[in-house]
């Protein structure tokens, strides 16, 4: 995967110098924030896929709307590229800069504007962090509910660009199901609002092709979620198996038994050991998998549901099944969970992260596949999912520093994903597509629907200004198909846990 | 299409489908999609050649413990449902049925959804994937059968409620949900100002409401959820029992409170929660209060215009569910910001560049 925006393949960008661009922005925005010396830019070269770095051409701090749509009109003048970043989180390459582009910052706008406990919403600005809501929300008794990993540094902003999703989206949904309305700022630097207070809004749904088109589409600059009542309690079981296909199967028997957990999450025994040996989580390191089944609402009910639950775990064949006491040993069983990927990359140079969905009944064959390619490739993959919604996380661990083991992993990598493909899945749940999976959407959608896309995009910037060479391939890489690349030794924010 | 659509077999006539689509766009002829028929009131006339999607029905899949069903867009939603209902399971949106012959692809296209909608979502959230047939005649596979899935933008979702103007829904995939185990509905006798606080008091605390409804002095609430937890509240609330078809007669809008009266035509206002009753002159105007009060049933003689001010002015929109021939507006949809309109215009014409996709539906430009 080449990470350089190539005009050759990913198309042509105006011609246009970056002295001028930059005298041009210092006059008709004097007031916003401009970095453009190295040093200065530097910090800005990449999101949370650290592999991937690029200098940007500018970077542009705003503080106010009016900055923003000003450097939004002059740059549709001037046909200079614009790069919108919110917290610089996401694993997918989405925020990577271009050279030849300005980078737009809009973490500066930090305000939540308003929460309404009667109407259980909350209005923010797009830099607002994603766990500042619920924390903002707690002494009303209320959430917001997509909690991706990062929850603590990324913001509302990326979440919608995104469409992040999280280990409660089975129950809950991801980010596009609990926002209500996004106001945007269109490359032409028109303000839209889209979606509403109200429950619906007259004409196309474009709040929902918004949410996860990955700062294609416009820039989000405010943003109103709804808001839901915390659940009177919440229980967590943990299940063990001594066959990782009993485990893929509970899954299955769980939901046959009407229980759509809050949360449903496994691993294998790679990364139940990885996860052990980092936070002594007291995880079974025999078991060749684990469950994580949580159960939330009223009280009588989570009850009722443990003891259903509890019953299909003991008919699946589970080995051990242990109920949190607490809320403290509920946290720890979640932290090894939550720190599955750190922990992994304490006991391999490298890893590489995968981000695949696949219907669960293909749960065992995936697997299957997976562990044969491993076997084959001789790389170790250690197995992490969201397992009651399909969502995988399978990680590749390999050393960089030899000869061919990156190819190898590349190669490997991008197997899994076409396994996903073949058993009906998507090569990305929740991490986006960004610049680092632009090649595989070639093996998910076919011309056809890769020039739909691009017929989407050409309504809102025919220019291709916002984020080219992200989110959809053009034709020619396409034809040009290489093997996927998504190496990922170093986190951007090693102290967030992944999951 | 003079078949009862309990008499049609499944069959998948996408491609001849396709082969009209490509037709008609080859010979610049509009084109009026026509399913169940059951929803023409809601929006503007199509003055076209109809495409009969009745026929390409039946369930392509459908695996209970995946939680996903996909089904052709002339699978009747009563046929759908009853599949569901089999496995203890629902469309979680509870679409309306205005008839026997409504079907998915009518459900999807107009994207209306029933009174549970507040606590379960919208049409959209259940769309996990879709077919479509765009103005090429091509099939296109967007989304899938998968609950997680954000590669490429999300046209699945934009083409549910566009009502066919962006191409012609061939399958959908939905997400679906266990049915709850208990459900108890109830009436309490409250005025409306009474019952507007008490819904948004109960709003802010955990219980099982999953409809929330205000009629001729009466909060109607159903509870649905745990055993315990729905026998636990039922005994909180008190009030009576209340006969759970009410909650279907309202969805698919039979309730004796939609009989006009002439002169009367029907709206839907859509407003925030927690909004005060608007100021509308009683004389003229009857309401019933569903989804908690964000979706108002009026009953009136008033002007269009003046409704739609009223609820623009806090936030809301106004549809009119009258046909134009009985009375109604012929601008059924609250005209869009010039902004948002122009945007429409260009997807428009990006998706259906000679406009042969149910042109005017929506809005007479496009």
């Amino acid at each position: 995967m080449d990470i350089l925006y190539d005009e050759a393949i990913d198309g042509a960008l105006a011609p246009f110098e970056k002295a001028d661009v930059l005298s041009d922005l210092q006059h008709s925005v004097p007031t916003l924030r401009l970095l453009h010396r190295e040093e200065d830019l530097r910090p800005f070269e990449c999101d949370g896929l650290a592999a991937y770095r690029v200098l940007p051409m500018l970077v542009a701090m705003p503080d106010t709307l009016d900055e923003v749509e000003t450097l939004l009109k002059r740059c549709h003048a001037l046909g200079v590229p614009v790069v919108t970043r919110g917290a610089g989180t996401g694993l997918s390459g989405g925020a990577l800069p271009l050279e030849r582009g300005v980078l737009l910052v809009m973490s500066r706008f930090q305000h939540i504007i308003n929460i309404d406990p009667d109407t259980r919403t909350a209005r923010l600005q797009p830099g607002v962090r994603n766990l500042a809501i619920s924390e903002a929300a707690a002494p009303y008794g209320l959430y917001y509910a997509p909690d991706p990993s990062s929850q603590i540094a990324c913001s509302i902003g990326g979440n919608v660009a995104e469409n992040a999703g999280g280990v409660h989206c089975l129950k809950y949904g991801l980010t596009v199901n609990n926002v209500m309305r996004v106001d945007v700022l269109t490359i032409e630097g028109e303000h839209m609002t889209l979606g509403a207070e109200a429950l619906d809004a007259p004409g196309f749904d474009l709040l929902a092709l918004f949410n996860g088109s990955e700062g294609m589409l416009g820039v989000i600059t405010e943003i109103t979620v709804k808001l839901l009542v915390l659940p009177e309690v919440a229980k967590v079981l943990m299940a063990s198996f001594d066959n990782v296909e009993k485990a893929g199967k509970a899954v299955g028997d769980i939901i046959a038994a009407g229980i759509i957990p809050g949360g449903l999450e496994m691993m294998d025994k790679l990364a139940i050991q990885a996860a052990e040996d980092f936070v002594h989580a007291g995880y079974p390191v025999d078991a060749e998998a684990i469950l994580l089944c949580e159960l939330d609402g009223v009280l009588a009910d989570v009850d009722d549901d443990c003891d259903t639950v509890r019953g299909v775990l003991e008919n699946a064949g589970a080995t051990d099944i242990r109920l949190a006491r607490n809320a403290a040993e509920r946290a720890v069983f979640w932290s090894g969970r939550k720190n599955a990927f750190p922990a992994v990359g304490r006991i391999s140079p490298d890893y590489y992260c995968m981000d695949g969905t696949i219907p669960r009944r293909e749960l065992p064959r995936v697997l299957n596949g997976i562990a044969e390619l491993s076997r084959e490739s001789g790389l170790r993959v250690a197995n992490v999912f969201h397992a009651g919604d399909g969502n995988m996380h399978p990680l590749i661990l390999f050393d960089a520093n030899r000869e061919g083991e990156l190819a190898l992993a590349e190669d490997v990598g991008g197997k899994i994903l076409e396994l996903c493909v073949a058993a009906g899945g998507s090569i990305t749940g929740e991490h986006g597509v960004g610049r680092e999976k632009i090649n595989q959407m070639c093996s998910q959608f076919d011309a056809d629907e890769i020039t739909l896309f691009h017929a989407l995009k050409a309504a809102f910037d025919p220019q291709r200004l916002l984020n080219p060479g992200k989110n959809i391939p053009t034709l020619a890489r396409c034809a040009e198909f290489g093997a996927m690349h998504v190496h990922n030794n170093e986190l951007a924010h090693p102290e967030l846990p992944r999951f | 299409m003079t078949d009862s659509p309990t008499t049609l077999p499944d069959r998948d006539i996408a491609d001849r489908l396709c082969e009209q689509v490509s037709d008609a766009f080859s010979e610049h002829t509009p084109l009026r999609i026509v399913g169940g028929n059951t929803r023409a009131f809601y929006g503007r006339p199509v003055d076209a050649a109809p495409l009969h999607v009745a026929e390409h029905r039946g369930i392509v899949h459908y695996d209970p413990v995946e939680l996903v069903v996909t089904a052709r867009a002339g699978t009747p939603l009563e046929a759908l449902e009853a599949v569901l209902d089999d496995n203890h399971q629902m469309l979680g949106f509870e679409p309306p049925r205005f008839g026997p012959q409504s079907t998915v692809g009518g459900a999807v296209a107009t994207g209306l959804a029933g009174p549970r909608r507040p606590w379960a979502g919208a049409t959209r959230d259940f769309v996990l994937g879709t077919r479509v047939i765009t103005q090429h005649g091509r099939s296109l596979r967007f989304g899938g059968e998968v609950m997680k899935n954000v590669a490429g933008y999300d046209m699945s979702r934009l083409i549910t409620g566009a009502q066919g103007t962006l191409g012609v829904l061939a399958d959908v995939s939905f997400k679906v949900l266990p049915k709850p185990p208990a459900s108890y509905s109830l009436r309490l006798a409250l005025s409306l100002d009474d019952a507007l606080v008490r819904m948004t008091e109960l709003g802010r605390r955990p219980l099982p409401i999953t409809a929330a409804a205000w009629h001729d002095g009466e909060l109607l609430l159903r509870l649905e959820g745990g055993r315990s937890s729905v026998a636990t509240t039922r005994q909180e609330l008190g009030g009576e029992p209340l006969d759970p078809s009410f909650w279907q007669a309202l969805r698919d809008l039979r309730h004796d409170f939609f009989t006009l009266t002439p002169g009367q035509t029907l709206w839907r206002l859509s407003l925030p929660a927690n909004t005060a009753p608007l100021a509308l002159d009683e004389s003229h105007s009857q309401m019933l209060y569903d989804w908690a009060g964000c979706q108002r049933f009026l009953k009136t003689t008033l002007d269009g215009a003046a409704l739609r001010r009223a609820c623009q002015a806090v936030g809301g929109h106004a549809t009119c569910y009258t046909p134009t021939d009985q009375g109604g507006s012929d601008a059924p949809f609250t005209p869009l910001d010039p902004v948002v309109e122009k945007y429409h215009r260009r997807l428009k014409d990006q998706l259906d560049t000679r406009h042969i996709f149910n042109p005017g539906r929506l809005y007479a430009a496009f």
